[in-house]
């Protein structure tokens, strides 16, 4: 099992990533223009007020001083003291985790649920009209940003078809999912048309592999030869591009729950950067990091569960 | 010799390219008996890879076809059977194993599990007795702890252990025929022994067919009982090894036979074929052997010889073959 031992010692690696991670954090919040305590009492506070609200969130001692408050509390399991909600940033962050993580697990499915089939038909059609429908597809879902898709989707399947709601997160879990559907089908779309790309590309390579060839030349029809050999030594490099690009649809989060007003990390993110406050930008950004981060580890993992001839 | 049951006539590739449609294999016939070895002998290009996969109707390109050409076994025509059926003869009536188990072997699926997925489709066995048929098989090819390697990969095979495996994993749906592609060529030499004695153990234990391709005629003259030579896609020269080897009739059988270290006297250069073999686009007219061989005359140029029987069972396609050196036996009706 020496194949799976990184996943005991490549933690403690990531460690010194997360350390330069908060720093840089750190830093580039704080160098937001703006003040936070005038924003929150407003232009007229006395001079009094202000100090005393700085005093309070600790904003008048050096930088330094202030990122090691920071990294302290981190090991208490805090990240401060939201200055616009009055509350713990944990509490406030893990209050709105919910929406966005099930707003990336839900795009990852629906991306791997729209790419393999079409992938698998423009690799069956090579050359033919199909192959050239599914590649202007791609090329399209490359080409349209998310915040448009998103608009289109919701002009088209809530407003013209009134099949999903226009915006907001449900209550009971039905009632979320059928909320999260159009969210997930943006970020899926584009997703997807990446992930299309490689797929149809790694599947037309090992269609015409030698061990599929073989699998052939003993009998096997071709649905068995696709399903159990050419289908996953294929998915292996686009699974890989799949991880790489959570880091990436993690953040763009952001811009999806601004278009249809769900309540999670990217709208929290958005109105604390306006708000300048602080505390709640460095501990979603520390948290997107670390996602980033974890998910990359995680992808990892799943290399080396799915190729055994990958060690680490 | 047991009588044929496995005949291949007029077995006929052509590849389309830019410059027209070629004919790479031209009307290739040869007879295999059971539990018989042959040796399909010839440099690369000649023709004898693509004659198998043109066998299993598995050929590498779409710009490949097979215009013509019937291979019976056991009097059935099986050339003619539409694609669902004829994928029964592919595995359970010819097997093949390859020159790169390495890349022929898929890289992500267990030794074991790949040979029980061959097991269960083609007898319809259960998970477990699919299973435990695999081991089995593994044992037969002689790799040791078969239990244990069945749950290996490929990659954790050494190249001679990968082609037993490769081997186990085309006795897995119990072939009549076994088509072997060079399946030495990538090993040394100690390996390649061993794998030659496996062949022979299991044409003994199982009366398998084997089709062995290669251009090493020293293996030819270890391994088979018959060897069929091809140049430029056509068969020279086939029939019996000894009488063959020791009495080669065509000048390009001749050649090779004079190319083998030891042929000539000792101290002697290695004697070589002058020329190259020709390519696809450029076959030369009639015998496509004539501008390398020493015996042409005028009418190897324009005619094509016809391919004829020169004894028992021994066919020959020459204007001018080379004269017996064996004497004392006349030529025709050799025994």
């Amino acid at each position: 099992m020496h194949r799976y031992r990184f996943v005991f010692y490549r933690p403690l690696q990531l460690l010194p990533v997360l350390v330069g991670i908060s720093i840089i954090t750190f830093v580039l919040v704080h160098s937001i223009p703006g003040d936070p305590a005038r924003i929150l009492l407003g232009t007229r506070a006395t001079p009094e007020a202000l100090a005393n609200i700085r005093a309070q969130f600790g904003l008048d001692e050096p930088i330094w001083v202030q990122y090691f408050d920071f990294v302290k509390n981190l090991f208490h399991g805090e990240m401060g003291r939201s200055i616009l909600y009055k509350v713990d940033v944990i509490g406030l962050i893990l209050g709105r985790l919910e929406p966005t993580l099930v707003l990336v697990f839900g795009s990852v499915i629906l991306s791997l649920i729209i790419t393999i089939p079409l992938a698998t038909l423009a690799a069956g059609h090579r050359g033919g009209a199909i192959d050239h429908a599914v590649r202007m597809i791609s090329t399209g879902g490359l080409g349209m940003p998310a915040f448009w898709l998103g608009i289109m989707l919701i002009i088209l399947f809530s407003v013209k078809l009134g099949l999903f709601p226009v915006s907001g997160y449900g209550q009971s879990v039905a009632d979320k999912l059928h909320h999260m559907v159009l969210p997930c089908l943006t970020i899926a779309l584009s997703l997807s048309a990446v992930l299309t790309r490689s797929l149809r590309a790694s599947l037309l390579a090992e269609m015409e592999s030698d061990a599929a060839m073989a699998a052939r030349a003993r009998g096997l029809p071709e649905h068995i030869v696709f399903r159990r050999h050419v289908l996953p030594n294929s998915l292996i490099p686009t699974l890989n591009l799949l991880a790489v690009n959570i880091g990436w649809l993690i953040s763009g989060t952001v811009v999806v729950e601004s278009v249809f007003a769900i309540p999670g990390m990217g709208q929290l993110l958005i109105r604390a950067i306006f708000t300048r406050d602080y505390m709640v930008v460095q501990g979603v950004a520390m948290l997107f990091a670390l996602a980033s981060v974890l998910t990359n580890f995680l992808a990892d993992i799943l290399t080396v569960v799915l190729d055994p001839r990958v060690t680490l | 010799m047991s009588g044929a049951f496995f005949e291949v006539e007029d077995l006929t590739v052509d590849v389309a390219t830019d410059t027209g449609r070629h004919v790479i294999v031209d009307r290739v016939s040869f007879t295999l008996g059971k539990g018989e070895i042959l040796g399909l002998v010839g440099e690369s290009g000649s023709g004898k890879t693509m004659a198998c996969r043109a066998l299993l109707k598995l050929l590498p390109s779409k710009r490949l076809s097979i215009p013509g050409g019937r291979v019976r076994i056991d009097g059935e025509d099986v050339m003619a059977l539409p694609d669902a059926g004829f994928r029964t003869v592919r595995g359970k009536r010819i097997g093949m194993i390859f020159q790169n188990p390495a890349s022929h072997l898929d890289p992500v699926m267990r030794i074991g599990e790949q040979i029980a997925e061959s097991v269960r489709f083609h007898h319809g066995s259960s998970r477990r007795a699919a299973e435990a048929r695999a081991v089995e098989l593994l044992t037969q090819v002689g790799i040791p702890d078969p239990k244990e390697r069945s749950r290996g990969f490929p990659h954790e095979f050494s190249g001679g252990m990968r082609q037993r495996a490769m081997i186990a994993l085309a006795l897995a749906s119990d072939p009549d025929i076994l088509i072997a592609d060079e399946p030495t060529t990538a090993l040394d030499v100690t390996v390649q022994a061993q794998i030659l004695r496996l062949l022979k153990e299991l044409r003994d234990a199982r009366g398998l067919s084997i089709i062995f391709i290669t251009h090493d005629l020293g293996v030819v003259a270890q391994l088979c009982d018959r060897i069929c030579v091809l140049y430029g896609g056509r068969v020279c020269e086939i029939g019996d090894k000894r009488t063959l080897l020791a009495d080669p009739r065509h000048p390009y059988t001749a050649g090779l036979t004079g190319c083998q270290p030891g042929a000539g006297a000792t101290g002697s250069r290695l004697k070589t074929i002058p020329g190259y073999p020709p390519t696809i686009d450029a076959m030369p007219s009639g015998c496509r052997f004539h501008p390398r061989c020493s015996n042409a005359v005028d009418a190897c140029a324009r005619l094509q010889p016809p391919f004829e029987d020169v004894g028992q069972d021994r066919r020959l396609a020459c204007h001018n073959p080379v004269v017996s050196e064996l004497t004392s036996v006349p030529a025709r009706g050799f025994a």
